[in-house]
């Protein structure tokens, strides 16, 4: 990482501890940069922060878990399947722009609160997005390609797991960043909108408590878990894709 | 004897568009049939009607006296295109497992093919690389291999060696009329390259085109191996070239679709 790019983050930080040392904070909303770190620092140290991320990650990678591979699948099919893409396409068109978070009461009803709900609207969050870039990805593969599964006799599923399938690949992984991202995000929604879990809800209680330094360490807490979580999955693709000799431009 | 090969008034057509017309052709077991014609004399989809890629609209087209209506194992075809047709997350011995796993071959006796093809082709100690590793006329060897791997009785290919600069190029027709005796395979080979055409060919078949259809057959009678520069200063090699070069001369004449 550049360290050119940490001047800006780091000068507001400073200017903020500068302000509240000079001036005093007397606000519900504001904290000092200090008392947030001594919050956080705590709140780790207590183990009520680690149990809350372990919560939220748990829900968001079970929801990118059954979304993602219900994304990568239905993306396969269709993409491999005119008939099928034609007559599912309007249906995918009209529900995908459906927020997740507008999808909360439904699943309330049939779920309850809990992990169930929130990785199934983790799962309604991601799948959409898989899809269609999976089955953009399965569409666009070289078709001489599919011409040699042919006319080496390969089976169908052959012909999927070892043409389709790698060819995409490269285009998957896009895919799932994109996903891993929301699935956080929508993770944390759910959390602060209905669900009694993970860094969303201590967040919550820490405003409802009016305890602004709380709410902000949970706000750092989530930078660094987020930023974390993008940079395993890209660690992980890179990983993969050149033990597949993916280089250059085909990413 | 009966061929191996036979088109009975196959034809083909795109939509209103009559690509291929009125084909009559039997192609004998061990024959080597180049095929030439202007650009857009369906010369591929003359190719791919024998591969089982494209189902003739009239006629028939069949193999040891069966309608091919799909692919078969026992025809393989090698593309123009190596750098598409090939797998680049597989290295050139992955590349040509393919077709044995595609064949259901037992992994035990892969490792010994792979090995035998590696050598035929000339590929001995690039069985580890990715094809984007390798030249183009290597990979094109890998992809050779690879049809091989399926062990066919029939070859198609399809201007294999258009893309390869001229040295390289026949280096691979030596290799392959090499391949061809030892083998006894039976060729089907496309090309725009009427002399690649005449050196290797057994028949060469002109086609016209609008609808594309059979104009001349050529039959070549000059001894193999036949030689890089012996053979093209043969009398007989130059009288059909002369003769080539004349039909397809008029050939161009005639509208293009």
């Amino acid at each position: 990482m550049n360290w050119r790019g940490a001047i800006l983050p780091v000068s507001v930080i400073a200017a903020a501890q500068f302000a509240a040392t000079t001036y005093g904070i007397q606000s519900d909303a504001l904290a000092s940069p200090v008392e947030i770190l001594a919050s956080l620092l705590q709140a780790l140290a207590d183990g009520s922060m680690i149990r809350a991320t372990l919560e939220t990650l748990g829900a968001a990678l079970g929801g990118l878990l059954v979304g993602g591979s219900a994304g990568i699948l239905a993306g396969i099919v269709l993409g491999l399947s005119g008939v099928l893409n034609r007559l599912m396409t309007v249906s995918i068109e009209l529900v995908r722009p459906v927020p997740s978070v507008a999808i909360i009461p439904l699943f309330m009803l049939v779920f309850g609160l809990g992990f169930r709900l929130e990785i199934a609207v983790v799962a309604f969050g991601v799948v959409w997005t898989v899809l269609v870039l999976t089955r953009a990805a399965v569409a666009g593969i070289e078709p001489r390609l599919l011409e040699v599964a042919r006319v080496l006799g390969m089976s169908r599923a052959q012909a999927i797991w070892k043409i389709v399938l790698p060819s995409a690949l490269p285009r998957i992984f896009v895919a799932l960043r994109l996903a891993a991202t929301v699935s956080l995000i929508v993770a944390v929604t759910v959390e602060v909108a209905v669900n009694p879990l993970g860094l969303g809800y201590g967040m919550q209680i820490a405003q409802q408590a009016l305890r602004p330094e709380w709410m902000f360490a949970y706000l750092v807490w989530l930078i660094i878990v987020g930023w974390s979580f993008n940079y395993l999955l890209v660690r992980i693709e890179g990983i993969v894709l050149r033990r597949m000799n993916f280089t250059g431009p085909r990413r | 004897m009966t061929p191996l090969i036979s088109f009975r008034d196959a034809g083909v057509a795109f939509g209103s568009k009559q690509v291929l017309e009125g084909l009559n052709l039997d192609i004998a077991e061990g024959e080597f049939v180049c095929v030439v014609g202007a650009s857009g004399c369906g010369k591929t989809t003359m190719l791919r009607l024998i591969a089982g890629l494209h189902p003739p609209s009239e006629g028939v087209v069949s193999y040891a006296g069966q309608a091919i209506a799909r692919p078969r194992p026992e025809i393989a075809i090698v593309f123009q295109d190596y750098g598409k047709a090939l797998l680049p997350w597989r290295t050139v011995s992955g590349n040509i497992e393919l077709a044995l796993e595609a064949a259901g071959t037992p992994r035990a006796e892969r490792g010994a093919i792979i090995a035998n093809l590696i050598a035929l082709m000339g590929l001995e100690g690039d069985g580890g690389k990715f094809p984007s590793e390798l030249s183009g006329g290597m990979q094109q060897r890998v992809q050779i291999a690879r049809s091989l791997a399926q062990r066919p009785q029939v070859l198609l290919m399809d201007e294999p060696f258009g893309a390869l600069d001229a040295m390289t190029r026949q280096g691979l027709q030596d290799e392959l009329q090499r391949l061809m005796m030892q083998q006894r395979m039976t060729v089907f080979f496309v090309t725009h390259d009427l002399e690649e055409a005449i050196y290797l060919g057994d028949r060469v078949i002109g086609l016209r085109r609008n609808p594309g259809r059979i104009g001349k057959v050529f039959d070549v009678r000059i001894g193999r191996p036949r030689d890089q520069v012996a053979t093209p200063e043969d009398p007989e090699f130059l009288r059909i070239r002369r003769e080539l070069y004349d039909f397809i001369r008029d050939t161009e004449r005639e509208p293009a679709s």
